[in-house]
């Protein structure tokens, strides 16, 4: 009777431990892939913010600008490129692009010195510097819980896992990095 | 190790509720006992310290704003605020926390709140005009570490709590002081009461700013850290340090009891050895040599 109970609990150990550990793993796994995709939904709704500040941008520079027509058409047109990617890496391509448009557009307005003191452009400007900071930060958040997600994926033994229940890693959103700089807004 | 933090903060926060409440009802008894009202002393206090939690854990954070004079400011007053104080409650993963400005030419910034989720940070108007928004974002990202360790509940509870009894410790040494002098009414006992009392008239602001002192020296280079992690720019808050600590204008809305809750020692009295022994914040220098060391 002893010797059978003592058996019975072996075997229970032997399979109930990595049952255990299996059930951490694939849970810890599971909590990494929707964190990441709450992170992924961070950065997108920013990016959709500046997205839609760029109609909005493009009429008040117009409205002091109005020959500059190729930088508009430029701005627009990576607008509408961006309203159609649809992965991670289409999204960043995009971004990169509506980014050194935007540039541009900035750099032509330093030749409208009345535009640059156009309370609604000042607005606008702030917001936009808002934004490009909060995608930045996103993306730090993203970047890093990725980071965590596959590696997670890759090392041993939870990639036993990993590979059983299909997880993929994600990709990093990679966008050209800005220097570190603070931008000139001054309201007076 | 935040998630330690985080505990350990949650722990010492319901510890100095426990001794809060464990102090009042020692004040009763010993009125009770004095006066010759015996049990409904300490029924009183109990209730009152019953009371003063329940305030200090919803509102501690209201009203530590009232008496600095901050006042609320949402995105349409100051979209720049906004933006910097949204954009790091992103990068520290919390809920963006609620923004109030202090009018007042004086540089500095501190944080409140019982959770990430009821949460505020306060700035002042000298600390938005003096810096540059690397710098502001700097300070901000400190905020917000103490937003995402539970800094902020203790440092608010320490705040009211301390406060009350140093309050009513004042008021029982003054009142002690007329009793004797107006002549003794008790006996042997009833004058062992009064030593008891007395002891305890002194003793508890003593008691209080050690609690005080326990509580932020390390948390603040905790804190100078996890923001330079944010920001991932150390520079931006060094920066920030050098300016607030060089600013000799003396921030007038702040008191005794608030001045552990901001960034930098608000009281222009930091200058002798014994003040730095005594200083809730450890020394600017050190904090930035530490963070130009990143």
């Amino acid at each position: 009777m002893g010797a059978v109970s003592i058996t019975l609990l072996f075997i229970l150990i032997v399979l109930g431990v990595p049952i255990l550990i299996a059930i951490f793993m694939y849970n810890r796994l599971v909590t990494l892939r929707n964190r990441s995709d709450n992170a992924w939904h961070q950065i997108d709704v920013q990016l959709q913010k500046r997205a839609d500040l760029v109609p909005n941008l493009v009429e008040t520079v117009k409205g002091y600008a109005a020959h500059e027509k190729g930088v508009f058409e430029e701005v627009t047109k990576a607008r509408s490129i961006y309203s159609q990617a649809g992965t991670v890496k289409e999204k960043a391509e995009a971004t990169n692009m509506l980014t050194s448009t935007l540039k541009t557009l900035f750099a032509v307005v330093e030749n409208y010195p009345e535009l640059k003191a156009n309370q609604n452009f000042l607005l606008l400007q702030e917001e936009l510097s808002g934004i490009e900071s909060k995608i930045a930060y996103a993306r730090q958040f993203y970047n890093d819980i990725v980071m965590t997600f596959n590696n997670t994926q890759q090392v041993f033994p939870s990639s036993i896992i990993a590979n059983t229940f299909g997880f993929k890693p994600r990709e990093y959103f990679e966008i050209e990095e800005t220097k570190r700089e603070a931008p000139k807004v001054d309201f007076k | 190790m935040v998630y330690e933090e985080i505990s350990a903060n949650k722990r010492k926060s319901f510890l100095l509720l426990f001794l809060f409440v464990v102090f009042f009802l020692f004040v009763g008894w010993v009125f009770g006992q004095a006066y010759g009202a015996g049990g409904a002393g300490v029924l009183i206090a109990l209730l009152l310290a019953l009371f003063i939690s329940l305030i200090t854990f919803f509102w501690g954070d209201r009203m530590v704003l009232g008496i600095s004079r901050a006042r609320p400011v949402d995105r349409k007053q100051n979209p720049y605020l906004a933006n910097v104080v949204e954009g790091l409650a992103i990068a520290a993963g919390v809920p963006p926390p609620k923004t109030y400005v202090i009018e007042d030419s004086a540089p500095n910034a501190f944080a409140t709140g019982r959770n990430p989720q009821n949460s505020a940070v306060a700035v002042t108007t000298g600390l938005l005009d003096k810096l540059n928004r690397l710098e502001l974002e700097g300070v901000i990202a400190h905020e917000m570490s103490h937003i995402r360790n539970y800094d902020i509940r203790y440092a608010t509870f320490v705040v009211i709590l301390v406060g009350t009894v140093a309050l009513l410790s004042d008021w029982m040494r003054r009142s002690f002081f007329f009793r004797g002098r107006r002549g003794k009414k008790g006996g042997a006992g009833g004058g062992l009461i009064m030593l008891i009392a007395l002891l305890l008239a002194i003793l508890a602001p003593i008691v209080a700013q050690l609690i005080r002192l326990a509580i932020s020296r390390q948390r603040e280079y905790l804190a100078d850290a996890n923001g330079a992690l944010l920001t991932r720019y150390p520079e931006g808050l060094a920066s920030a340090l050098d300016k607030i600590s060089k600013d000799k204008e003396p921030l007038e809305a702040a008191n005794k009891a608030t001045a552990n809750l901001y960034i930098i020692n608000p009281l222009l009295e930091h200058k002798g050895k014994l003040n730095d022994l005594f200083s809730t914040h450890p020394p600017v220098e050190d904090r930035i040599s530490r963070l130009r060391a990143m």
